[in-house]
């Protein structure tokens, strides 16, 4: 979806927080375009790990449309949620093991993280420096925002009629929907872990508890309600993602996407090369590739999630970002509580 | 022989012993003694300053004493369980003339080949509350779209009955096996005394059998207590921990390694009780019952009664493998995971996404397959060596090795992933991050059951063949390769296949242990899972089964090696 600029205003408020540290003195290194060279060198090193937190079939999509684009190079797709992935590679990194060279988190938080322990390694490809408005570029360079997506409710159409249907994070909490809800975790997912942070903060833990005693069927990645959903699993989907939803919903599954009244809760999907990178070449080039205006068209035709890039044309018909009322996305305030969400969660939700 | 011939053969034994010995003491403190080392070190410390907090923490916080009262119950469950179906089933095969006994006992199999894990997807499929193809039947059956489910398996109940169907055949191996080794001659001795067929059964049979009952019920409380992927896949959506979920739950970011090293204390010290108990009760009653000579064992004739009891075999086998196999073969070919397959909705998108779009499969698939064959191999060679030099009692200090060697059944997988997470992850041996480390756990897991397998097959072969053969002029190793290995040819295969199968179904040590590089087939499905990729799931599933029965068929296949069956697993 293209962002027009009355849409960054109204977004850029939505991304108030992130921005908070984009005022310091930019030390981005120079934008650089996709040369002869860089190609041949990625070629060289022929492959590249790339871990993320995106649905595993749209994932390997780009990785197919990468491979296809620059022959030689098998991207091997490392996917799981995001926390996990967050795990996974402070546990690599703790062992001195070098695997991941690019990785596109659900949670902005671990951007923060990892720059901090000095693991990412600064690169601008020449699409972000020219068409990322500033707000979405990381004022050192070290990522990009890539993609951007909301975690909404849902409900299976079969068994729900659209009146019925929960309109706000408040209508979940009726009795008549004991035990035929799914959610996802904040200790897997990336997504969930943002979604948690922004719902606890608007809404109050008190929601959470008195949904917690609604017999949620609790799973972990925030792709997989809305895949219970589809299979008729569960009825209403109290948290996950709308794209999937979406994807299922144009797929011809009986389902239907539903932005609560309170605000949506906003996630951000920032994508960063590390400094141990074993194939530093194929992972800019894979970086300038996603951020690319092809890459991100994909995003929002194939993956259909919301692209900050200017270039990139929107579907038509789709659902607008200004048109949803937003909950804030603030990653440096995900950093802070993350650990004390994931404790508070497992002991109001027993896991 | 002269006495010149005997004495240099003599030194030569000596010179051997020693090395083997120590070479292989060394093996063993590897993969035991340092993880459990480092378990205890991190369980009593916090950065490195010395604590009883961790057990504090885990005696008064409710969210590890919840867990640990799950596990207990659904150990316990799942044992009597497990009991109560497979004595009747072993008996029904071993003693009966119950029709198609071996193409059940090959069915047995198949279900023990099954990952647990594979086995709890397997039932998402079929009986989760509203998707599920069992409770989609009940309401068709009812007309009653809006009826309450037949089965939830998102409860206690549901991981108790997933649980046991994948421990079940541990039981029926033990119990069919026994009475398969109860000679004929003491059945007949008591009948021509004029004990009837169930005097005979209730004095004999089933005495001589009981131990073996026994010890099953033991195997299956610890396989229950230790399993991690069932609990994980069933008990999460359900919002509960088991012991084994709540330890992988601590590898959360940031690690809480020294809690996750107290919690897996209670399991140890339950297994190794739960053994000490097994051998008081046990411990002196083996008897060698297969010597040179032995009668086939006795079938009890049950008349009409025999079609009831294939009833009920097949009826128990749908559980474990009927089901769960037509539900995985459905959901690989259909568009929708739990829609029964049709033209509508028929599908090879699922195979085409695995094959050529997955590209973690050919990884996982090669990393399986080399630590399967590598795992097999090396750890057949290490049980056979030391159980030869137990059961002929050929070098001194044989005792520590059989104790080393069978030290790990009492840790289980996640116990030991932990331990050796925290070995090998830390100077002086990097080891995380390759296959090494994957090889290492998986050697260990599997060698007490090799180990004991081949002890026992080693003294089944009683001595007096080997020395009658070294009587009529045969060196010792003349007599091995003669007399010894032929017979035991069988029980190291059945070893090699043994291994291979179990890490072929391994999670609980590799989930704590993968890399994104050393990632195996079975953590790539945990993977999956965390999506939902059901349709991906069936697909890889059914690859790892193909993979599972073409390498033991294969095997089996070889010149010379004769056919085998995993009765002994």
């Amino acid at each position: 979806m293209k962002l027009s600029r009355r849409t960054f205003l109204k977004l850029s408020t939505a991304l108030a927080a992130s921005t908070a540290f984009a005022t310091r003195v930019a030390a981005a290194p120079p934008a650089e375009p996709v040369t002869p060279a860089l190609i041949e060198a990625a070629k060289k090193e022929g492959k590249l790990a790339y871990y993320t937190a995106m649905d595993l079939p749209i994932a390997e999509k780009f990785a197919k449309a990468f491979e296809a684009k620059y022959q030689g190079i098998a991207v091997r797709v490392e996917r799981s949620g995001a926390e996990r992935v967050f795990q996974r590679i402070a546990q690599e990194q703790g062992s001195n093991i070098n695997a991941v060279d690019v990785v596109n988190t659900a949670d902005g938080a671990h951007i923060i993280v990892w720059k901090r322990n000095g693991w990412l390694q600064p690169y601008v490809p020449e699409d972000v420096a020219q068409y990322f408005p500033e707000q979405y570029r990381d004022p050192d360079g070290v990522s990009a925002l890539t993609r951007v997506w909301l975690s909404s409710l849902g409900y299976n159409t079969n068994l729900v009629k659209a009146e019925d249907a929960p309109k706000s994070f408040a209508d979940l909490l009726d009795p008549k929907w004991m035990g035929k809800m799914v959610k996802a975790h904040p200790g897997y997912s990336g997504t969930i872990m943002t979604a948690t942070f922004q719902i606890a903060r608007d809404l109050g833990w008190e929601y959470l508890e008195k949904l917690s005693r609604q017999r949620v069927m609790q799973v972990q990645s925030s792709t997989d309600p809305p895949k219970k959903l589809a299979l008729g699993e569960r009825a209403v989907m109290a948290d996950g993602n709308d794209y999937n939803l979406i994807l299922l919903k144009e797929r011809g599954d009986p389902v239907e996407v539903v932005y609560p009244t309170e605000g949506t809760p906003f996630v951000s999907g920032p994508t960063a090369i590390f400094k141990s990178a074993p194939n530093p070449n194929a992972a800019r080039l894979f970086q300038s590739f996603l951020h690319s205006r092809e890459g991100q068209q994909l995003l929002v035709d194939f993956a259909r999630q919301h692209s900050v890039h200017t270039q990139v044309t929107e579907k038509p018909g789709a659902l607008k970002l200004t048109d949803i009322k937003l909950m804030k996305d603030d990653p440096v305030g995900v950093e802070a509580q993350a650990e004390e969400i994931k404790a508070r969660y497992a002991k109001i939700f027993k896991v | 022989m002269t006495v010149t011939a005997v004495a240099p053969a003599r030194r030569a034994r000596l010179d051997l012993s020693w090395p083997v010995l120590i070479g292989f003491a060394l093996i063993l403190c590897a993969l035991i003694v340092l993880p459990m080392s480092w378990l205890v070190y991190f369980s009593v410390t916090d950065k490195g300053h010395f604590t009883l907090a961790n057990f504090v923490k885990l005696a008064t916080d409710p969210t590890f004493i919840d867990p640990l009262v799950t596990t207990v119950i659904l150990a316990t469950s799942s044992a009597v369980i497990c009991c109560a179906v497979a004595a009747p089933m072993g008996w029904l095969i071993a003693r009966t003339d119950m029709p198609l006994r071996r193409t059940i006992r090959a069915l047995v199999t198949a279900s023990f080949v099954t990952p647990p894990f594979l086995g709890a997807i397997a039932w998402e499929l079929l009986a989760a509350p509203n998707s599920g193809l069992l409770n989609q039947a009940w309401r068709a059956l009812l007309r009653d779209p809006q009826a309450e489910p037949l089965f939830d398996i998102y409860t206690l109940p549901g991981l108790i009955f997933v649980v046991s169907c994948y421990t079940f055949p541990y039981v029926f191996v033990l119990v069919a096996n026994a009475l398969d080794r109860i000679p004929g001659d003491l059945e007949d001795a008591s009948s021509i005394l004029g004990g009837r067929t169930w005097t005979t059964a209730r004095r004999v049979t089933i005495p001589l059998a009981l131990p073996a009952l026994l010890a099953g019920a033991l195997v299956a409380f610890l396989q229950a207590m230790t399993l991690f992927g069932s609990p994980a896949i069933l008990a999460i959506p359900a919002g509960f921990h088991t012991m084994t979920t709540k330890i992988w739950s601590l590898f959360q970011y940031p690690p809480k390694l020294e809690l996750a090293a107290a919690a897996s204390l209670p399991l140890l010290v339950l297994t190794v009780l739960l053994l000490r108990a097994e051998h008081m009760i046990l411990g002196r009653r083996s008897y060698a019952l297969v010597g040179g000579r032995q009668s086939d064992p006795r079938l009890v004739r049950l008349g009409a009664w025999k079609w009831a009891a294939l009833g009920f075999a097949f009826l128990v086998l749908l559980n474990p493998v009927f089901l769960p196999y037509g539900a995985l073969l459905n959901a690989a070919f259909s568009r929708v995971a739990t829609q029964i397959v049709s033209f509508g909705n028929f599908t090879l998108r699922n195979i085409e996404f695995v094959f050529f779009e997955l590209s973690a499969t050919k990884l996982a698939v090669r990393n399986t397959l080399i630590l399967g064959v590598s795992s097999a191999t090396v750890g057949t060679l290490i049980a056979v060596v030391i159980s030869y030099v137990t059961a002929r009692k050929a070098i001194a200090g044989w005792r520590a090795l059989a104790f080393l060697a069978t030290a790990p059944i009492a840790v289980p997988g996640i116990v030991l992933g932990v331990g050796l997470f925290l070995s090998y992850t830390r100077p002086p041996f990097v080891l995380y991050g390759t296959l090494w480390i994957l090889l290492v756990a998986f050697v260990t897991i599997a060698l007490p059951a090799a180990y004991q397998q081949l002890q026992a097959a080693f003294r089944s072969v009683s001595v007096d063949l080997e020395e009658a053969s070294r009587i009529l002029g045969a060196t010792r190793l003349q007599a091995l390769a003669h007399i010894t290995a032929p017979l035991l040819r069988t029980s190291v295969i059945a070893t090699w296949c043994f291994i291979f199968v179990g890490v072929i179904r391994e999670l609980s040590a590799a989930i704590i242990l993968f890399t994104s590089e050393t990632k195996v087939i079975s953590v790539l499905i945990f993977d999956l899972n965390e999506s939902g990729d059901l349709g991906a799931i069936a697909v890889l599933g059914l690859i790892m089964l193909v993979i599972t029965f073409a390498v033991v068929i294969a095997i089996n296949r070889i010149p010379g090696f004769g056919a085998i069956r995993l009765r002994n697993a």
